[in-house]
């Protein structure tokens, strides 16, 4: 039976993969960190700004410790490569930015339906189209839950530190493998490229989530590779490992083998979103800060979280009842956390500030009926605290 | 006077290649007369022959009749979205260099939609061994014209006939960096099969192109008649020539009759394979 844990410990210079110690480091850099300390085995990737950072970076560091770096001809391809890697049993990871992002749709899709699990950091600038290259956006919001055709669940990390992107990246791999889904990375422009202290922890003390193999020997009992288990996640052999899978972007049956019918349709979609639905407490995070006694909750993302936290700090010490929800993951959304809050009823209003036009506060809304007062820009800038402040003034 | 004795001759239980192939899949979708089964036949065959391990082998495919192929045979098998079988395979390929890994699909999926993965995994000479079938359309979506559509050729989308110059595949391939290139048809069986053999001998890309009836949207559109008929025109009209001077000449004119249709080996050279 294939080990992933001993794949791991085996390679060569496995001891370069973790940088453990106190670093000044780009979040663009702690990423790819994060990415190597995790064990990623294959990065394919275009370069794309403010992401190319992650690629340079890896395509240092990759070689040296048993990985393979390839820069692919375009980001269709970049998805496909990390999930045929991925496939072959290496944790996998590519890196882009929003154009690079829309490309990658189609495979992401592909990716969900055949339940192969990989990583994708998307360091989200000012959009839709080139918009502003180089300049801060979190407009990828609504894109990363929805963007391929069709439903299906994702998971989506949102790292408002550089600190953050080495842990979330980490935690990324673990949950892409033990999901069995496309993973994602959604950083923005500013923390992609700010630089701060960043610990990296020993190796011993990264976390490692092996995917779940086959329980039989290949010619043991027959090994379905849509067959799920109890938590809704089926069990993955990889190509080689000669289990004879067959993998298809087509609905199938446990097998893998296409099954054109309604029934076994709806039962595959529903699974696929049922699993990390069903999972949602295990896989959501956030952050919170005095939320109990609250009249103004801020919620908020990224970078922009790091002005909301300091406008909800100046708020509380001019002694307005105000707490703060930062969302780590925005997929899973902390639906239950905000219902709750609505629910205790001394919640009065939310605020949301975003660099979008209201992609986070369309899932406020669709929680409550309580004003959601928004601050939006469109992109290329960063909200100022006292912006923030203002509202929660109002 | 009634035949009371008759020679039994001994039968086999199971075609030697059986396991290769995903038995409770079938009957395939194919449709009577497509050129697609022996194209899978053949690759089972070449695994057989291949002395490696059957578990070393991976078939990867993109999307469309052609596409089909991965689904059908017993080996690790990938059928993705339209166009990314290349970089797909690659990959794999490069995750597990060890592993043989052949693409089989359409001339629509690797050379339009998959156009630009042909040219770069050819180009870095990607460990992979191709088998493009082209049967000059695209038949599942029921006859459209393509990037190998032999001029004034007939489908849905030109029902006056095609004006645009068609691919020339061998040459592309053999342009783009490709180590081995191939032409055959599906008449060629053996020189097919062996083909498919030497590419998973070599390291590095490898691209084979396999002519192959399409009677169902193709034969009809353009009153090739049923498959047979296009095998006939294969017979008639296919001249081998290994080692190909002059690619300009491996235009294919299904058109003009009088006009031969070069198959053959026709690169067989060695260049480092990519991250292999
Ligand atoms: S439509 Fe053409 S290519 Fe497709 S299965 Fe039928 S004959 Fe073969």
């Amino acid at each position: 039976m294939p080990d992933n844990t001993a794949a791991k410990t085996a390679q060569p210079g496995a001891a370069a993969r973790v940088l453990s110690g106190t670093h000044f480091m780009l979040g663009d850099h702690a990423c790819a960190e994060g990415a190597l300390a995790a064990g990623v085995d294959f990065f394919a990737g275009y370069p794309i700004t403010p992401s190319t950072e992650i690629a340079e970076h890896l395509a240092r560091r990759l070689p040296d410790v048993g990985g393979r770096f390839v820069q692919m001809e375009d980001e269709l391809g970049s998805m496909a490569a990390i999930i045929g890697a991925s496939a072959a049993g290496a944790r996998s990871l590519t890196a882009t930015s929003g154009p690079g992002f829309s490309l990658m749709m189609e495979s992401i899709g592909l990716a969900a339906m055949m339940e192969i699990p990989c990583v994708v950091a998307n360091v989200q600038r000012a959009s839709p189209s080139t918009g502003l290259p180089t300049m801060v956006g979190q407009s990828d919001i609504l894109q990363a839950r929805w963007g391929s055709h069709g439903d299906y669940g994702v998971i989506a990390y949102c790292p408002e530190s550089p600190q953050e992107c080495f842990d979330l990246t980490v935690r990324a791999f673990n949950a892409a493998d033990q999901y069995r889904v496309p993973v994602f990375i959604l950083m923005d422009e500013v923390v992609g490229h700010m630089a701060e202290r960043v610990v990296i922890p020993d190796a011993t003390d990264v976390p490692f989530v092996p995917r779940k193999g086959p329980e039989s020997a290949p010619d043991g009992d027959p090994f379905y590779c849509y067959a799920a288990d109890e938590d809704l996640v089926p069990r993955i052999a990889h190509a080689g490992d000669g289990y004879k899978v067959h993998m298809t972007g087509l609905t199938h049956d446990e097998r893998g083998y296409p099954a054109l019918d309604a029934e076994t349709h709806d039962q595959l979609i529903n699974r696929l979103v049922d699993k990390i639905r069903m999972n949602a407490a295990d896989i959501e995070m956030h952050d919170e800060i005095d939320l109990d006694d609250a009249e103004t909750v801020v919620i908020s993302l990224g970078c922009t979280a790091r002005s909301a936290r300091h406008a909800v700090n100046e708020a509380r010490a001019d002694g307005i009842s105000c707490g703060f929800l930062r969302l780590i993951t925005v997929w899973p959304f902390p639906e239950k956390r905000i219902r709750e809050l609505v629910a205790k009823g001394n919640v009065k209003r939310f605020v949301v500030p975003e660099i979008n036009l209201g992609q986070l506060r369309r899932e406020v809304e669709r929680l409550t009926q309580l004003p959601v007062l928004r601050l939006n820009h469109a992109g290329g800038a960063m909200p100022e605290p006292e912006k923030i402040l203002e509202l929660i003034r109002i | 006077m009634s035949v009371t004795e008759q020679t039994v001759h001994p039968t086999a239980d199971v075609h030697p290649i059986d396991h290769l192939l995903r038995a409770d899949r079938l009957p395939h979708i194919l449709c009577p007369g497509c050129g697609i089964g022996i194209v899978i036949h053949s690759y089972a065959q070449a695994i057989a022959e291949s002395g490696m391990p059957e578990n070393d082998h991976v078939c990867v495919s993109g999307i469309g009749c052609s596409g089909r192929a991965a689904g059908y045979v017993n080996v690790d098998s990938y059928h993705t979205t339209h166009g990314r079988a290349l970089p797909f395979a690659l990959g794999i390929a490069v995750h597990k260099p060890d592993l043989n890994v052949t693409v089989i699909s359409g001339d629509g999926d690797l050379t339009a939609i998959g156009g630009n993965h042909l040219i770069h995994a050819a180009r870095r000479n990607a460990n992979l061994n191709v088998i493009c079938i082209n049967n000059f359309n695209y038949g599942m979506t029921g006859g459209q014209v393509g990037p190998t559509t032999p001029i004034g050729a007939r489908g849905s989308t030109a029902p006056r006939g095609t004006t645009e110059r068609p691919f020339n595949l061998p040459y592309l391939a053999k342009a783009t960096g490709a180590v081995f290139v191939a032409r055959w048809t599906i008449l060629h069986v053996r020189e097919f099969q062996q083909a498919i053999l030497r590419s998973m001998q070599k390291k590095g890309f490898c691209f084979i192109e396999v002519l192959a009836p399409c009677p169902t949207s193709f034969g009809r559109a353009n009153k090739i008649g049923d498959g047979l008929h296009e095998m006939e025109i294969y017979r008639e009209r296919c001249r081998i020539e290994h080692g190909a001077s002059n690619f300009e000449d491996l235009d294919i004119d299904l058109i003009d009759d009088k006009k031969s249709i070069t198959v053959g080996n026709f690169v067989d050279i060695e260049r480092e394979a990519f991250l292999s």
